[in-house]
């Protein structure tokens, strides 16, 4: 089983590219599952066509120390199976902690074992890597591989550099490697040439540019992923290319996180010549 | 019998020597060897600073400075510890604060009152199981009021314990309120001491302007927490001598004596560390003066008294106060001289409190012991010092970093009248606020360690040998294990009271029995010491 999370600044479509990508894996063959690591617990609703699930916390909560893996781990498209980590709303409690929990929990009720025949599991993370708990998954060997999406835009990459911070604190401890940038595009400026060579940089490489769709939008609206809503829409083969990719990568690395100098200067060079 | 034992310079420097050189400097400056100089002035102590990572320290936290020594003795509150169950329950009555139930028999020190956090609060937050513990305790008690103690994981979720109050407080119609006093804060429990009093002097003092008792020297008395029964002997000698005691803050208190604590006349400050600044803002907002004073020692008692009643200036107080004096010290004469025969000459080290080590080596003087080493967890230089260095302490981050209420006049309740007399006697020579520290009274050549750690402890009776050790539970067994008494002075062991005059004798009788007993020859197996001659020593007097 291949364990791979995904990072990226918030907003940047993380839990849209986790769930597009993991239904084209699902289409391939492969048997997959989805841990939402984000309170909101939207993380795989376009799999299970809705918000229908009960949290990994919720249930802990409301059915305390009773709790079977079938409580928390719902069958998604094409047989993939889908869990969310939950957590506490807005402004109150300890998120981080949240994700600790769920994720000890579901190791405990046997969510990773060879018995559940999984060819991968996918974390899909909120945000940057705020603390310990957000963190998780890169700590103690839970993910091995790491994609972290981003756009043109200033901020993600920012966010990027940052992510690869921590993976290079986890990467001697923990194993984990990362595996790509994968370029949501914004239509911004020179962006593949930008993240090319950001990811040049990094050490690492630009998995796959996605393009921007407003299919993407009109699967969303249907509680979709594109693959589901129309398999035989263009940007239904790029979340497909994307899973190939994802499924053939041999390039993995200890990530060098830029300087803050360096990482502006980049921009100046692809900004200014456009 | 007397071995050759190292000067204080040699000590200091087998002290500091096993440390690595950035931590040996620091250690150096918090140890030192005392030198009284004809001004009176003393070394500079490094005191109320970071204890450095892997040192072992005698130090608690930020809640138990809070919780367990300044609200704890509070007998009709209903403190509440917000966080998970051992918080709580080690805090719960093991400083053996005593109370009277009085005649309404509301006590709730009996009780441990804890929201028990688990996980489930941690992630989602405890405001809501805070709440309901709240409710809970109200159902069954209807208490006067009710606090709250945030514990550690409290801050790190940010929990507002002080919404929840407010919110509590409206709807229950009784005082609630919050102590943010998590562990973590500060670096010791001293900011935990500094908190406690904010929030009293913020949510009780002042509140109940009804003059009870006496009209005439009303008195309160700060920085007495009634281990083993310390306050009761204070309360009856002051009874005796004519004083109304208003409000204790906090040994055998309540919340209506904190509530009205505003119409005493004089604030005596026992323990300078734990209360100095509810003395200090009592003085700016209602014009009352604080004198320091110790009753801890027969003679420092008598002083003691003496300079209460030279505060009001009345014969006749005066002249009951000295009646009781010397009624009292009859019979601590006749036990001193019996149990000094067999104590004299031999050495103490005192290292606990914020002021404890300071009043406990009175006595040991009355004793004929001397106090060899002494020094505080948690006390400020100014306790070491005296206030005179107070200007000269520099405010670090850490201090910073625990609140400092702003206090103004307050015009109604103001009383001019007790300015005036303080400017009136000052003018004769009375001082006020005027904590000389525990230095300028220690000999020269005597070592001052500020947050001694459990190797400095070990080494010291090593070098030094001491007849009683005087620390706490973490320390106690260490000590006895190498052959040398120790005298918890937090929770008294089993004993006490140790103030005022009976308590002054009930201390020279348990130190006696301690130093005296043959146990300490027998620490040794048979097979570590053939050539030892173990003398026994008599029997101690009743």
């Amino acid at each position: 089983m291949r364990k791979i999370a995904i990072y990226g600044k918030g907003g940047i479509g993380k839990s849209t590219t986790t769930q597009n990508t993991v239904a084209a894996l699902a289409e391939m063959g492969k048997k997959v599952m989805v841990v939402g690591c984000d309170p909101k617990a939207d993380s795989t609703r376009l799999l299970l066509n809705g918000l229908a699930q009960r949290t990994v916390l919720d249930t802990l909560r409301e059915e305390g120390e009773d709790v079977e893996l079938d409580d928390i781990l719902k069958p998604g498209f094409k047989n993939s199976l889908c869990t969310e980590s939950g957590g506490p709303e807005p402004g109150v409690g300890c998120a981080g902690r949240g994700i600790i929990t769920s994720i000890n929990l579901l190791e405990q009720l046997g969510a990773y074992e060879e018995s559940q025949e999984l060819d991968y599991t996918f974390y899909d993370v909120l945000g940057d890597v705020v603390c310990g708990g957000f963190a998780m998954p890169i700590r103690e060997g839970k993910a091995q591989e790491i994609y972290i999406v981003v756009s043109g835009e200033m901020m993600a990459m920012y966010a990027a550099n940052n992510i690869c911070k921590g993976i290079v604190k986890y990467a001697e401890a923990g194993g984990v490697r990362l595996g790509g940038l994968i370029c949501n595009s914004r239509k911004t400026d020179r962006e593949d040439e930008l993240i090319i060579e950001l990811a040049k940089k990094l050490g690492t490489q630009m998995i796959h540019f996605v393009p921007r769709h407003n299919d993407v939008q009109r699967a969303e609206i249907n509680k979709k992923t594109v693959i589901d809503w129309n398999p035989t829409c263009e940007q239904a083969d790029e979340y497909r290319a994307l899973a190939t990719k994802i499924d053939q990568n041999q390039l993995f690395v200890v990530p060098k996180p830029l300087a803050i100098e360096e990482l502006e200067a980049l921009l100046m060079e692809f900004g200014l010549a456009a | 019998m007397i071995e050759h034992r190292p000067d204080a310079e040699t000590a200091k420097k087998e002290l500091v020597a096993k440390y690595p050189s950035k931590v040996g400097k620091k250690r150096g400056n918090q140890i030192q060897i005392n030198h009284v100089a004809e001004d009176g002035t003393v070394p500079m102590v490094l005191a109320n600073s970071r204890t450095a990572p892997g040192i072992i320290s005698q130090r608690g936290c930020t809640y138990a400075g809070c919780k367990g020594v300044v609200l704890g003795p509070t007998r009709d509150i209903v403190n509440i510890t917000h966080g998970p169950i051992g918080c709580g329950f080690y805090s719960w009555l093991t400083r053996r604060n005593m109370t009277d139930a009085g005649a309404d028999g509301e006590n709730y020190m009996m009780y441990c009152f804890s929201t028990d956090m688990h996980e489930q609060e941690i992630v989602f937050g405890g405001e809501k199981k805070l709440e309901a513990a709240i409710q809970e305790a109200y159902d069954i008690f209807q208490p006067k009021a009710i606090s709250i103690f945030s514990t550690c994981p409290v801050g790190l979720i940010g929990d507002d314990v002080h919404a929840v109050a407010r919110r509590m407080k409206e709807k229950l119609g009784i005082n609630v309120f919050g102590f943010s006093c998590e562990g973590y804060k500060g670096v010791s429990q001293s900011a935990g001491h500094h908190i406690a009093n904010n929030q009293l002097f913020r949510h009780i003092v002042g509140l109940d302007d009804e003059i009870r008792g006496s009209k005439k020297f009303r008195v309160n008395l700060l920085g007495e927490y009634n281990i083993g029964g310390d306050a009761f002997v204070i309360e009856d000698l002051l009874k005796r001598c004519g004083f109304e005691l208003v409000a204790t803050f906090s040994g055998n208190s309540t919340y209506g004596q904190f509530a009205n604590s505003q119409t005493a006349d004089l604030n005596m400050v026992m323990c300078h560390r734990s209360i100095n600044y509810v003395a200090e803002m009592m003085e700016k907002k209602y014009g009352i003066p604080w004198i320091k004073v110790n009753f801890v020692g027969a003679g420092a008692s008598a002083k003691s008294l003496r300079k209460m009643a030279a505060y009001f200036e009345d014969k006749e107080l005066m002249e009951r106060t000295e009646a009781v004096i010397a009624e009292e010290m009859v019979k601590v004469e006749a036990s001193r001289k019996r149990h000094a025969a067999r104590c004299e000459g031999k050495t103490a080290m005192i290292f606990v409190g914020g002021s404890r080590a300071h009043h406990y080596q009175e006595l040991f003087t009355e004793l004929g012991m001397k106090t060899v080493a002494a020094g505080y967890e948690f006390a400020h230089r100014d306790d070491y010092e005296g206030r005179d260095v107070l200007p000269t302490i520099k405010v670090d981050a850490d201090s910073r970093n625990i609140e400092e209420i702003h206090v103004e006049k307050d015009e109604a309740k103001y009383r001019n009248d007790l300015s005036a007399r303080k400017a009136e006697l000052e003018a004769k020579g009375y001082t006020f606020a005027d904590y000389k520290g525990m230095m300028p009274e220690m000999d020269s050549g005597s070592l001052v360690i500020d947050d001694i750690n459990s190797w400095e402890t070990e080494k010291l009776i090593e070098m030094w040998k001491p007849d009683v050790f005087c620390a706490g539970i973490k320390e106690k067994y260490v000590i006895q294990k190498m052959g040398v008494a120790c005298k918890q002075l937090h929770n008294y062991d089993v004993g006490g009271p140790y103030n005022g005059f009976a308590g002054a004798i009930n201390f020279y009788k348990d130190i006696d029995m301690r130093v005296n007993s043959p146990v300490w020859h027998l620490t040794k197996a048979p097979w570590q010491t053939v050539e030892e001659d173990v003398a026994v020593a008599e029997p101690v007097p009743a």
